[in-house]
Formats: C-alpha cells, structure tokens, sequence
C-alpha cells in the first residue's frame, strides 16, 4: 500500500486514488447495501459503508402489534435461517411470561434451529466458494437446503420466511413424514457435505484464496462486538448455547469449533465444523423425541397459546382463548428482559420491555450482522479488490439483519 | 462462577456511592442507572477492574418515555464478562431538550454504529462520537421517528371505530 503507482505533476486536478461503488445491488454484496471504496489501482486504500437501503422499522411496528404477529417481523431479519429468529422470539416471550416447555417441544425446536444453521452455513460458505470461482459447491449444496425448507413446509407450510412455532410451542404435531425427512437429511446431507469439504478444504487454489485474507485479531473482534462464527474464527469460545443454556441446550453433547487467526478460511472452516456438530445435536434430539410422548407438541397454557383451528370451531374454552389472543386481551406481564438466542450469524438478542399492554413497550432486535459489519473497513484496508469480495461473503452479511 | 450481582453491587457502591441508583435484578440480570455525567466512568471501572472485567459491549439502545419529565430518554448498555458469563444492563436517563450522553466508541468499537442508531432513530447526542450521522434512514430526517410522540398509525382517524381492537392511543408505562 505504500508504495504509489502513479505520480501526479504538481497541480494536477487527477485523484491518485479512484472511488469504486461496491452495491447497492452489485452481484458480490449478496444484498443491498454499500461500500465506496477508494483504490490505489487494485488496492483498498480506505472504505466507507452505507446501510439502510431495506430498513423496514421493524422496531417501530412491534410497538403496535400483539405479540403473535411479531414473529412474521422476525422471519425478515436473517431470512437465511428464519426459525432460529421465530424461536428466539417465542423463547423471549415465554420467559417474559413464565412458560415451561415440555422438554418434547425443547427438542423439536432444537431440531428445527439446527437445521436452520446448517442451511444457513452451507448457503453462506457455498458462497465464499462462488466468490473465489468454485461454483460447484453451491449449487451442489443447494439441492440439500431445498431438503430442509421441504422439511419447514412439511411441520408449518412455509419456506423462506417460516412463522414457524407459537408461543408455548408449535401450531401443529410433526407428521411421520417430517420425521422421515428429517432422517434422509441425516442421512443423505453428511456424504455430501464430506464431498464438499474434499473439494473446498485443502484445495490449493481456495487456500490461497482465503487464508490471511479479513484477518481479525481475538482482543479487536470482542472490542467490535463480533459473535458467532466470526468470533469463534478469532479463537474465541463464545457461544449462547453453552454460555446461556436455553431450549434444553444443556442436554446435549457438543463441541464449540474455533479457529486461530480470524480470516476468511478460518470461518469457513469453522462454519463446516459447525454444521457437523449440528448434525450430531439434531440426531441426539430425535433419539431423545423418540422416547418421549409423542402427543405432546405445545406447553399447556391456554391464555397464550392459539388454539388449533377445528377446536375453536367445536369448543368453547377455544372459541374463548381464540378471541382473547386474537383480541389482545390476554394480559401480558409488565417487565424487561434481554433474552439472547444463538442465531446462525451471532448472538440474536431480544430486548423487550412490557407495560402489560396488548404488544410491547419498546422491542429492540441486537442483530448481530449490523454490529460486527462495522470491522470490515478495518479488514479490507490494504487488501485487494477481489479480497474484499470473498471478505464479504465469508462475514455472511445478510441484508435484512442489517436494517431490520 | 464466582461474580454474583451482589458483589457487583457492592463494588459499584463502594466506588460510586449514592450515584448508583434503581439496582434491581429481573429474569437474572442485574440492572442499575447511573448519572448520565458518569456513564463513561461506570463503563471504564467495569471495564479495568480485575474481578469484574465487563470488556464486551452486546448491545446499546435507547427507550423513551414520554411523561417521565428530565428523564424522558433512557440509554440502555448490555455488558458482558465472557469469563464469568455474567450479564449487566446499565441505563442512564437524560432529558429530551438536552440529550448530551457521553460516548462509549473510546471503550468500544462496536458502540461506534449502535449509537448512530440511537441517534438516528432517538435522537441522543453521543458527545466525542467520531462520525454520529444518521445511518439507517434518509440524512435528510428531521425528526426521530422511535420516540413515543410518532404513533404509527394515525390516532385522529375518524373514519373508523376501533376502540375494540385495542387501538386505542396506547402510551402506556
């Protein structure tokens, strides 16, 4: 970077630098938002990075709906892994109330959180590989998160944006179908994300690509706010699951993959290691839900919980519970609480305040992405154009995280 | 885990006194106000000392509440021991006409944007920010669209009667 490539005559009106626009809608953001660089040839001299383009004032609407129709807000923040917002959602709110899960519903919504992850890290590193010209292994993975939202469809029946679960639990039991998808994920996915890795992981040419590249020391990306597989990458052991046990975590026997140097191949390879330590905590549940119950699939609290449609049609105490949900004059409990989930990008964290009015007081969503975005003028200074790209994709930067 | 609350309270007591104000503890989390000229302060002794090392900044924010008169807005950090795992929420309450806080972007670098956040939607002047412009909606705003006084649907309406919806002008707390 010290070196200058061109030497202007004095007066000149010619920059020795230029001004490059990485997005708003440039194929290598993934997303809408901006980055001016200003390159000396092919390096980043310095950069500036603009966001907002989707806010959508998610906080703002929160504050004039009841609780249930919050979490269709929460699908649209990391789009790439919406049940894992839905649950943290639900989670929030029955901490807020008191609700104890039946360990059933525990296990099932961890089911589902880890295939979130895994389908948003595989999406995520897929991409490092698109950015660094290996294709292959997207579109290869792609059929396998195609499983998964196959799976969503299956239990709620949607795909991107789930409005998966309620408060106290799900809407409906999983069917034997949903298990048996379920099982040829578990069965199907590993072989291959071990071809995946085959090709990605020692591969000369990606190794070259990635290593040393938005390298970030453990001390500056605590002091960034980094979490998640970000922080984990600078060698930090920070996880909420472990840290914060919530949903039955405890129950399970995993590890917490970290890197060493915080660059681009060490988030990769801490987000493969990830999905596999996903896929062993997803086959702990279901041969935990096998020995349980199988009827059971929402905590018992009338008050919160929407009943199922036909019995609002057939039974009283329903009909009732049904209008006072839908009415907003089930009384929620005054209180403030900041409730963190283990998002796929970071700790995802709730901060609500309740009046005990019909929807919260104030409701602020800690969104990882928009929080550990700031280092990343910090990690392409002095790097190459195409560095920044890969840099980029391998933060996993969701655009509707940022602005929520 | 050897940091409980109590302790926390107790040293912050010793160091600050009477300053420290409202500690209370929900879901968990211990929870105090501090003078909106200490704030750095606060954060600088959890920060530095030994036994509580508060070095991680989660979250930052800002609530209003309109008929607490010289306290309407309350700037809200999260800090978090990583070795302890111990949790704190710290707030401190300033006034709508003179909303000077002090920054935290010397502590933390993550505070950097979450302030401008703050600031873009609440309007609190983080004084000694490097760069406090608005970042998610439109530099031209001339107002902060998350304070109470902005309901977001329009309350006058006459055209319809939703008293039973619950509609109504809620402000609450």
């Amino acid at each position: 970077m010290s070196e200058q490539h061109i030497t202007l005559p004095e007066g000149s009106i010619e920059r020795q630098t230029q001004t490059l626009n990485l997005g708003p809608t440039h194929p290598a953001t993934h997303g809408v938002f901006q980055n001016i660089l200003e390159i000396d040839g092919e390096r980043i001299v310095s950069s500036e990075s603009t966001v907002g383009y989707i806010h959508r004032a998610f906080e703002k609407i929160a504050e004039r709906r009841p609780y249930y129709q919050i979490t269709p807000l929460t699908d649209r923040l990391n789009y790439c892994s919406s049940p894992i917002n839905n649950m943290g959602w639900h989670m929030t709110v029955e901490k807020l109330l008191g609700i104890q899960t039946p360990k059933r519903v525990d296990y099932l919504r961890i089911i589902i959180m880890e295939l979130a992850r895994i389908t948003d890290h595989l999406i995520c590193n897929g991409v490092v590989g698109v950015d660094s010209g290996a294709f292959t292994g997207f579109l290869y993975l792609m059929k396998y998160r195609e499983l998964v939202y196959e799976i969503y469809e299956e239990i709620c029946g949607s795909r991107l944006t789930t409005n998966i679960g309620r408060v106290g639990g799900f809407e409906r039991n999983f069917t034997p179908a949903a298990f048996e998808k379920i099982e040829r994920f578990l069965k199907e996915y590993p072989v291959a994300l071990k071809e995946f890795e085959t090709m990605m992981n020692r591969n000369r040419i990606f190794m070259e690509r990635t290593q040393g590249v938005g390298p970030i020391s453990a001390e500056r990306a605590m002091n960034y706010g980094f979490t998640g597989p970000n922080l984990r990458a600078a060698g930090v052991d920070y996880d909420v699951r472990v840290a914060q046990p919530y949903c039955s975590y405890e129950d399970f026997e995993f590890t917490i993959p970290v890197g060493t140097t915080g660059d681009c191949y060490d988030r990769f390879l801490v987000r493969n290691a990830e999905m596999w330590e996903s896929l062993s905590i997803i086959r702990q549940a279901m041969d935990k839900v096998k020995e349980l119950p199988s009827d059971v699939y929402h905590a018992d609290v009338p008050a919160y919980y929407l009943p199922e449609k036909s019995a609002v049609y057939t039974k009283m105490e329903a009909l009732i519970y049904h209008f006072k949900i839908i009415m907003g004059e089930s009384d929620i409990l005054p209180g403030e609480l900041y409730n963190p989930v283990e998002g796929a990008n970071g700790e995802l964290g709730f901060y609500l305040i309740s009046d005990g009015g019909r929807s919260p007081y104030r409701l602020h969503f800690r969104r990882p992405c928009f929080i550990y975005y700031q280092a990343y003028g910090e990690l392409i200074k002095g790097a190459m154009l195409s560095d920044a790209v890969i840099c980029m994709s391998s933060l996993n930067l969701i655009a509707g995280e940022l602005d929520a | 885990m050897s940091l409980t609350n109590d302790y926390i309270k107790q040293r912050l007591a010793e160091k600050f006194g009477e300053s420290i104000s409202q500690v209370e503890e929900s879901f968990g989390t211990m929870s105090f106000t501090a003078p909106k000229d200490l704030n750095l302060k606060v954060m600088q002794f959890l920060y530095d000392e030994e036994e509580l090392q508060f070095r991680f900044l989660t979250d930052l924010t800002a609530v209003h509440y309109p008929n607490r008169t010289g306290e309407e807005l309350a700037v809200v950090y999260h800090l978090y021991n990583f070795k302890e795992r111990v949790r704190l929420r710290m707030k401190v309450y300033t006034s709508i006409e003179d909303t000077r806080v002090f920054t935290a972007t010397r502590l933390f670098e993550s505070a950097n944007w979450m302030e401008r956040e703050t600031y873009d939607f609440f309007g609190v002047n983080f004084v000694g920010h490097p760069n406090l412009k608005r970042i998610l909606n439109v530099d031209e705003m001339t107002y902060f669209p998350m304070r109470k006084e902005f309901p977001l649907e329009d309350q006058t309406r006459t055209d319809k009667d939703d008293e039973m919806f619950g509609r109504g002008g809620h402000i609450g707390i």
